[in-house]
């Protein structure tokens, strides 16, 4: 690599990733930091790098899928309708904090916060009412769910086999990635172990019962929320999602059984270039990692198939209205990285759960792009660019060694048990914040072009105060309704399958569809497993 | 007390996990020479009373972004009164809509700081107003 030795009069330029840009870029830099000689095939080709399917966007444009969701399961179809209608093409379900966390919205630990940041849940008879009337084989359904994954998930297949669906056919995702959890956003509610076994268990369930289904969506994008650059948001979802197939695969699956079905979620703020980059340099490593490391035959098992949206992190307070300018350019970096589901953070997401008409201009916004830009006319335009193929070689070559690193170091979980990726992250961050008091960092209306009398026109979304009292009545009346000896039944016998190490769903799958809640789930987990303590850091 | 560093003990009520904002405030608070104490997620109110007796911190942080800052500040004024902590330095910092800051300084909050302040500005605010609040 050549430091700006071209021109020492410029400035130099660095990445977050540490890669510094040189003014001008030609076909000799794609050849000095070349990996191997497949390295720009075909798209639909291994390993990748131009997009998983040979038409990409010609052929289907990526999924338009806004997380939605607040207050009861009421309110939030009638978000999901308003979405629908305008042409949004999947659902990402927001769970409140309780139901997050696995208690009832009744329990003492989850006054004020019932229906405030996602939906409340506490039974089947929640998703019941929150799914009626939309068909689950013509919207795919995306639950952003972790530490009460489990249950969760064993209510959408308990509500989909009520309603005559076949499972083995079903699509859809959750998020189910507990690893991220303890590094970022915090859901959690059981110790490492078994949480990482639970996730297990849902891989081992749908890989046996519904192959369609995507049981696991690794997040970069927390970690990255948290501070990570983009190289490490890179790395330590690989690693993550190595654990869940290294754990898979002690259970007796083959990678082929199950990896197809992984997918991804990445962030997107920061450099346009560094970010397209980390994309197709990201699909062309997890490729190679699972057919070189793993051995996997089918090609689609090293498929990387992800969410990419617009990341919170890159907007600000400051001057609102400028998200909507950023989240376009984000929209445009993840359809010219090669995305297959696209989600935008709203303008007014640093104040408040998105307005109607903040969620909306979210939506149009990734509709301009596939309507009026041209943008999907052609795979992968960016290929064979100088600047952005050598980028993709360099963005290859520093998540691998960062990957190493930390396997070196003795493997993710250990890293994550002990907050060595928690502390290390939250250092970078406190370094963004320090670079941007200093200047060398900028970001609009924050340390430059700032205005000084501010004028903050956000409009809030209301929280109904009334939401959580008509939540807990109507938990109240499905406990008065369901066959309370059953309830007990369900439990006991899920309490017995934890405790003897069996896979937990399909025990799941019978408690709540006698209605057992959430919150008396998890307790009997926690019994069973515990609750997970933070590493002192700090 | 002369040459004693001052301590502040930051916390994280309710089930709010966004900790990065609390991270980078303790990161940055010990840089600029405060003991600083960080109680890790999801503390009961009462807990967090608790525990800045035990340190005998002369100011309380809660970091929330969840936008549950009015009924926890609420429940929170109560389990200082009852831990005999009604004077110390009190501040909120998180997403904190501006028309929610009467609110919480009629609750007793000292300083509201909504995400995106400078480290430097809440250590400024802490040395300039230590001396109104006994400890």
């Amino acid at each position: 690599m050549s430091k700006g030795k071209d021109r020492p009069d410029l400035p130099q330029v660095r990445l977050e990733s540490g890669i510094e840009v040189k003014p001008v870029y030609t076909a000799d830099d794609i050849a000095a930091t070349a990996i191997a000689a497949d390295d720009i095939a075909p798209p639909g080709e291994y390993p990748f790098t131009r997009g998983i399917h040979p038409l990409m966007y010609r052929r289907r444009p990526f999924t338009m899928r806004q997380y939605a969701g607040f207050g009861t399961p009421e309110e939030t179809r009638r978000r999901f309708a308003y979405l629908m209608e305008r042409g949004q093409t999947g659902l990402n379900v927001a769970f409140d904090l309780p139901t997050q966390v696995g208690l009832d919205s009744d329990d003492p630990q989850a006054e004020g916060e019932v229906g405030r940041v996602g939906m409340a849940v506490d039974t089947l008879a929640d998703m019941e009412t929150a799914f009626e009337g939309i068909d689950l084989n013509e919207i795919t359904v995306s639950l952003t769910i972790n530490g009460s994954a489990p249950i969760i998930m064993a209510m959408y297949f308990a509500l989909a086999e009520k309603r005559g669906y076949d499972l083995s056919s079903l699509r859809g995702t959750a998020q189910n990635d507990i690893l991220k959890e303890f590094v970022s956003r915090n859901t959690w509610i059981f110790p490492v172990e078994p949480s990482v076994k639970m996730v297990g268990d849902t891989i081992e369930y749908c890989a046996r019962h519904l192959p369609r289904y995507s049981p696991v969506s690794v997040c970069g994008y927390h970690i990255r929320e948290a501070g990570a650059d983009p190289v490490q948001e890179m790395a330590y979802a690989f690693l993550i999602a190595r654990a869940y197939i290294d754990h898979s695969l002690e259970r007796g699956l083959s990678v082929d059984d199950f990896a197809s079905r992984l997918s991804f979620n990445f962030d997107i703020h920061g450099n346009f270039f560094e970010q397209i980059a980390k994309f197709r340099a990201g699909r062309r490593l997890w490729a190679r990692i699972v057919k070189e490391d793993y051995g996997a035959r089918n090609p689609r098992s090293g498929w990387l198939r992800m969410i990419a949206g617009g990341g919170g992190g890159g907007l600000t307070i400051e001057q609102p209205e400028n998200n909507i300018a950023r989240s376009a350019y984000y929209a445009l970096i993840s359809t010219l990285s090669g995305t297959q589901t696209m989600a935008l953070c709203t303008y007014d997401e640093a104040y408040t759960i998105p307005t109607e008409k903040a969620a909306r201009i979210a939506l149009r916004t990734m509709q301009l792009l596939t309507t009026e830009m041209g943008i999907t006319d052609t795979v992968d335009p960016l290929a064979g660019s100088y600047y952005v193929e050598t980028l993709t070689n360099q963005m290859e070559s520093l998540i691998r060694q960062e990957m190493d690193r930390v396997e070196s170091a003795g493997g993710i979980v250990k890293a994550i048990s002990q907050g060595e990726i928690q502390a290390r992250v939250a250092r970078q961050a406190y370094a963004w914040e320090k670079g941007l008091r200093d200047g060398s960092i900028r970001k609009v209306g924050v340390n430059c072009f700032v205005e000084e009398e501010e004028e903050r026109q956000v409009e809030f979304h209301p929280y109904d105060e009334g939401a959580a009292a008509r939540q807990v009545r109507s938990l109240k009346r499905v406990r008065s309704q369901r066959d309370a000896s059953r309830v007990a039944g369900a439990l006991a016998a899920l309490e017995t399958a934890a405790r003897q190490g069996q896979n937990l769903v399909e025990p799941c799958i019978r408690a709540v569809s006698v209605y057992a809640s959430v919150g008396e789930i998890t307790t009997v987990l926690k019994r069973v497993f515990g609750t997970y303590r933070e590493p002192r850091i700090f | 007390m002369e040459g004693r560093r001052t301590r502040v003990l930051l916390a994280k009520p309710g089930l709010d996990g966004h900790d990065r904002g609390i991270k980078v405030l303790a990161l940055g608070l010990r840089d600029a020479g405060f003991d600083v104490i960080y109680t890790g997620l999801r503390q009961s109110v009462d807990t967090i009373a608790q525990t800045a007796l035990e340190e005998d911190v002369q100011v309380v942080g809660l970091s929330i972004l969840s936008g549950s800052h009015l009924p926890i500040c609420k429940k929170m004024r109560q389990a200082m009164d009852r831990a005999g902590l009604g004077d110390r330095m009190w501040l909120v910092g998180g997403n904190i809509p501006d028309r929610d800051r009467p609110i919480l300084m009629e609750l007793g909050v000292s300083q509201v700081f909504p995400t995106g302040t400078p480290i430097d500005q809440v250590a400024e605010y802490i040395q300039h107003h230590l001396e109104e609040h006994t400890s």
